[in-house]
């Protein structure tokens, strides 16, 4: 009953959303409304690199990747700290001094952070989450605040994977990325 | 016998997509492994131009040389970024990216008609489109008045990690990764849409959240006058 009640609120949702794209569309080209408007829905969702694949476990991955990010702690908190623990049974701060609930409570909120202003980097020595550049080692500096312990010392075997960059160069302007091999 | 083929087939796969769960976002969940809604990687950084933010949308990874002439984009497949500039996590504006007809369209960014796991796309803020570039040419770039850049098509993998080393000591066969380690995704390609936006049309505040999503076309609302 509740369910039936909540489906044909967003059925009435969408036609209102119809409504409006087809007004918004007529506005600005004076021609027939179109008769149908095509609705997408999410299958694949990312934020930060490798947080579905590290942390949620195999059957909840597609539950992920469809939960907005403002649902992820309630929903995923738990799981991710688990997760955390068991990949390194004696974390007890990283280097960013955040304890396992701090740290599961940055991560369990999907979403890459960004500035507006300055240096644009997942993490750089100094800046820290303001951006994702092509050439950052994200890899390593995950590595780091899971194994690294408080100052990042910590199991020095695991803290860095030895790739440092990438196989090809990337290009100073647009479109940044390098051609295909 | 064709059963006993069969089983083993599943298996392998069922293996060698086990086999790599540990990447940026490449093959991450059952449901969209080997679709064009696989997300392998989002970057967002400071363009060449300062006052300009690049947003790099990469999807359907790990394609070899020989497999990436055939890859291409779906028109039924919209690629959205979500950007929320007040710092509720919630999407305040939206860039969305379609392919039809030989191109890839641009909206946005703009403030979306909905926000959360469905989307809509508004015609009337259409900003720009590009033509796709096919393996092997130049890049195609186009632009519009509003200084927004947009380039589709397949490009290196930008991401690198020793994941086989890792495997091992996940899998308790190695203690340490190796020096030097060796990159997985060296000599891979991905389909990426590139859209590059003056920050002025971001918002007012410093700070965004982006988060990057895949979407299917699964409803027709059909509505008549």
């Amino acid at each position: 009953m509740k369910k039936n009640s909540l489906n044909s609120l967003s059925l009435f949702l969408l036609q209102m959303i119809a409504i409006c794209v087809i007004v918004a569309s007529c506005k600005k080209d004076h021609q027939r409304p179109p008769e149908r408007v095509d609705v997408y829905e999410q299958d694949d969702q990312m934020g930060r690199p490798a947080i579905n694949t590290v942390f949620i476990s195999a059957p909840d991955k597609d539950k992920f990747n469809t939960t907005v990010p403002t649902d992820m702690p309630a929903v995923f908190g738990a799981e991710m700290k688990a997760k955390l623990l068991a990949l390194n049974p004696g974390y007890t701060t990283n280097l960013l001094g955040l304890t396992a609930d701090q740290f599961i409570g940055v991560l369990s909120t999907d979403v890459l952070n960004v500035s507006k202003t300055g240096v644009t980097t997942f993490y750089d020595g100094k800046n820290v989450l303001t951006g994702r550049a092509l050439s950052d080692d994200v890899i390593d500096v995950e590595l780091t605040l899971l194994f690294g312990g408080p100052d990042g010392s910590a199991n020095p075997g695991l803290t860095s994977d030895h790739v440092n960059g990438n196989d090809a160069a990337f290009i100073a302007s647009f479109p940044y990325l390098a051609r295909p091999h | 016998m064709r059963k006993k083929h069969l089983l083993f087939t599943a298996i392998a796969i069922a293996v060698m997509s086990g086999s790599i769960l540990w990447a940026a976002d490449h093959i991450d969940a059952p449901a969209v492994t080997n679709t064009p809604s696989d997300i392998t990687d989002l970057y967002v950084f400071q363009g060449q131009d300062k006052n300009n933010l690049v947003f790099v949308a990469n999807t359907q990874g790990l394609l070899s040389p020989t497999a990436t002439s055939g890859a291409h984009f779906d028109p039924n497949t919209l690629i959205e970024f979500k950007i929320d500039n007040n710092g509720d996590n919630i999407e305040d504006l939206v860039i969305q990216a379609i392919y039809k007809n030989g191109k890839m369209h641009v909206y946005g960014p703009y403030k979306p008609l909905i926000t959360g796991t469905k989307s809509v796309i508004d015609p009337s803020e259409f900003s720009a489109e590009t033509s796709v570039t096919k393996y092997g040419e130049a890049e195609k770039i186009e632009g519009n008045k509003k200084g927004i850049k947009v380039f589709a098509g397949p490009r290196d993998d930008p991401f690198f990690f020793d994941l086989t080393q890792f495997k091992h000591i996940i899998a308790g066969e190695a203690s340490s990764f190796n020096n030097p380690g060796t990159d997985a995704f060296a000599g891979t390609n991905v389909l990426s849409v590139v859209v590059e936006v003056p920050k002025n049309l971001l918002g007012g505040k410093d700070k965004l959240n982006v988060w990057l999503t895949t979407r299917k076309k699964t409803e027709i609302t059909n509505y008549k006058n």
